[in-house]
């Protein structure tokens, strides 16, 4: 009994220093963010995404420089700051010159600076940060740096689009501005009211307000007053519980027409609109699903379905990650030198999977890209989310939005 | 004017579906003196329950079912948990219901994971009932009010008028009484916790497909219904539906008139600071009713324990 526990640690160990043999070639990239709590539902489809487009679009394909290969590490932060931290500093331990984090603008925060200060101290073991998602436009603007890339639009770049589309059309001359008390819900509401004021003057503000996060059992008073205002259009950056609640009192409550969100698609909400989200729910992002832009395009939704039939495509943006950080690290020749690395990044033009032009904007770091107003419906949606039939295709386009937007980084290079 | 009409009818939605929760509640509170922590638990249990009924056999049986198998699970964890705990004071029963309103939470999260699900009024019910000046009133709510009076009388009807509503007021108030002639109060007990639970779980059945069946369900209410039984006194099932009406007025009216206290100030004749960026007090003059709507509810609870501490209708000292 003993000689057989003995030959199966031995085995088990051998596996083991095999597999981290083998790992040790691979070009890790830490993805910190939440994968237990309230948000994990959100961190488990971004990691999903990223082991998928890991797999597909590099792996698959040959790796980068000449066969080496991608691997996605998972850390946990709960959406806390302070956890995040400590997870950036296991992931630089193990030797991680890649992190990859998204949700939460405020982890975000936090990390831009630790890794500012560490490749400050560090200059042998520097490493990259990759916000996917993380859409506070101070991240590249005052609290830019070098080491920080944003793939996303930012939340001024959002509503910069969303006006333009608005802008156009002549029918909405009220609008009314409803969101989450807290930072966010702060940014966007000014955003909405700068560029409306830039683009269409004659358009009325109905209202402007704030309500609790989280803390709001029934939305029907919020309704009751958005509609009795006269409202032609509701703009709001809820998301979670607050979308749905909001969403749904709104249409119970007999609105008609358009709300322009951030977030109301994915991880249920999709399915729990279904049928009666047709028609006002509107959404602004980017990452082209519906109508699928080409042929690959269609085939990497469908793949991915098959693989993770309980995951969306939620954020088509990390592909445009794992891409075009594949292509700066063959530009560079080197997966160690981070300044390398980020200078092929830094002004990169790359053609997504999705059908959009990519800039990496030099001066702040910032992707510009097509950024598009989805409409919730179930007509031609090749890629549907939750599994309900329903998903989110284009309906206007805004190309290239807010490419000659103004800066206030003022980027230090190594 | 308008306006006010829809309100007055959403605030009665509000505080029928509070009533539905506060009834078995404050029975439970009144009679064995737990505060029951996990009392929204078992609303959150009876939404999720009736949309996995709904799945398979649509929303009516699961109006029906779901509430009957939250009540079972009262009845036991009544029985062999909270009887259990009983013998060792209040701080452990507090304790116990705590931990349970916690694992109640994890346990949803497990079988049914993080996100809201797509539970939704029943077909039958999905058109508007009445619309006024553009503002549609679902079928579904007023089904919604009809539930709840149906449920009101119903147990007014047992606690005021039965044998058995008898006994349940008897040991309200002296337990140890009606034991000695001779009536089984630990039955009572459990009884009383099964169909309190029950309830909930009904509240939880009616409100899962208008406010969302999502994990943070029972913490958004959570509060607001201990908030709501001591206002209304408790043991009293007249005060719990005045206190339900009043609290959902007073939250619906708060959350639709976007009144600045600014206003308000200026208007009892406080002078307006000149420049109010410079003012300590920015934040008091800019806020506006509705982002104080949620707190209004623990003010008057305050209110009502300075100047009535016995509650609304209750008869005794809380």
């Amino acid at each position: 009994m003993k000689k057989l526990t003995g030959i199966i640690l031995g085995t088990v160990m051998a596996g083991m220093l095999a597999s981290t043999a083998i790992a040790a070639d691979n070009i890790k990239i830490a993805f910190i963010d939440p994968l237990s709590g309230g948000f994990a539902a959100t961190g488990q489809d971004g990691l999903a995404q990223y082991r998928f487009a890991a797999e597909e679009l590099v792996n698959k394909t040959g790796g980068v420089l000449g066969g080496t290969k991608f691997e996605i590490v998972p850390f946990d932060n709960k959406i806390s700051p302070k956890e995040s931290l400590i997870q950036l500093q296991v992931a630089i331990d193990q030797g991680i010159r890649f992190i990859a984090q998204g949700n939460s603008s405020g982890v975000a925060h936090a990390i831009t600076a630790a890794v500012k200060k560490h490749n400050k101290r560090n200059p042998d073991k520097r490493v990259l940060f990759l916000n996917y998602s993380a859409v506070d436009p101070a991240l590249t603007n005052d609290k830019c740096n070098f080491w920080h890339f944003r793939f996303d639009a930012n939340a001024d770049i959002k509503m910069d689009a969303l006006t333009d589309i608005i802008s156009a059309n002549k029918d909405i001359k009220k609008i009314y501005l409803i969101g989450q008390d807290y930072s966010f819900g702060k940014a966007v509401a000014a955003a909405a009211v700068k560029y409306l004021g830039q683009k269409r003057p004659d358009v009325e503000i109905v209202g402007n307000e704030l309500h609790p996060i989280g803390k709001v059992k029934d939305f029907t008073p919020y309704a009751r007053k958005i509609i009795s205002s006269g409202a032609d259009a509701m703009i709001t950056g809820n998301w979670g519980s607050d979308m749905v609640g909001l969403g749904k009192s709104m249409i119970a409550a007999g609105f008609k027409n358009p709300m322009y969100t951030y977030y109301a698609a994915s991880t249920g909400i999709t399915k729990i609109f279904g049928a009666d989200g047709k028609g006002p729910l509107k959404l602004v992002g980017e990452g082209q699903i519906n109508p699928p832009a080409s042929d690959r395009a269609d085939a990497y939704a469908k793949a991915y379905k098959a693989k993770y039939p309980d995951n969306d495509l939620g954020q088509p943006r990390i592909a445009n990650v794992i891409e075009m950080l594949a292509k700066a690290i063959d530009k560079a020749g080197t997966a160690s030198d981070m300044v390398a690395v980020g200078t092929a990044l830094e002004g990169m033009e790359h053609d997504s999977i999705w059908g959009s032009k990519i800039l990496m904007r030099a001066k702040d770091h910032q992707a510009i890209q097509d950024v598009h107003i989805f409409g919730h419906t179930d007509e031609g949606v090749a890629h549907d989310f939750d599994n309900s039939g329903f998903g989110l295709k284009v309906e206007n386009t805004v190309k290239m939005a807010s490419a000659d937007s103004a800066t206030t980084c003022k980027m230090e290079r190594p | 004017m308008s306006l006010l009409l829809v309100n007055l009818l959403d605030g009665l939605v509000t505080g029928l579906l509070l009533f539905m929760l506060c009834s078995g509640l404050t029975l439970i509170f009144s009679m064995m003196g737990v505060l029951n922590f996990a009392h929204a638990s078992f609303y959150m249990l009876g939404a999720y329950f009736a949309y996995q009924i709904s799945t398979y056999v649509g929303f009516w049986p699961g109006l029906i079912l779901a509430p009957i198998i939250v009540g079972l699970a009262g009845a036991l964890v009544e029985r062999y948990g909270l009887r259990r705990v009983h013998k060792f004071g209040h701080v452990p029963e507090l304790v116990f219901t705590f931990g349970l309103a916690l694992l109640i939470e994890e346990i949803v999260q497990f079988f049914w994971g993080k996100s809201h699900m797509a539970y939704e009024p029943p077909a039958l019910l999905n058109f508007t009932a009445l619309t006024i000046a553009g503002n549609g009133f679902p079928a579904y709510k007023v089904f919604m009010i009809f539930m709840a009076m149906a449920i009101f009388l119903v147990l007014l009807y047992i606690l005021t008028r039965t044998r058995v509503g008898l006994i349940i007021q008897a040991a309200l108030s002296y337990p140890e009484t009606v034991q000695n002639l001779g009536h089984n109060v630990p039955l009572v007990f459990m009884g009383v916790f099964g169909v309190g639970t029950a309830l909930a779980g009904v509240a939880g059945v009616i409100a899962g497909p208008t406010l969302g069946t999502f994990p943070g369900m029972a913490a958004v209410l959570g509060s607001i219904v201990f908030v709501t039984i001591v206002i209304g006194g408790l043991g009293s099932l007249w005060g719990a539906l005045a206190a339900s009406l009043l609290i959902g007025w007073l939250q619906t009216f708060a959350a639709s008139y976007n009144i600045v206290i600014g206003d308000v100030l200026v208007a009892v004749g406080f002078p307006m600071p000149v420049n109010l960026d410079d003012s300590a007090l920015r934040d008091l003059w800019t806020l506006t009713v509705s982002q104080i709507g949620p707190i209004l509810p623990y003010l008057l609870m305050v209110l009502v324990l300075v100047i009535r501490p016995q509650g609304l209708f209750g008869k005794r000292e809380t």
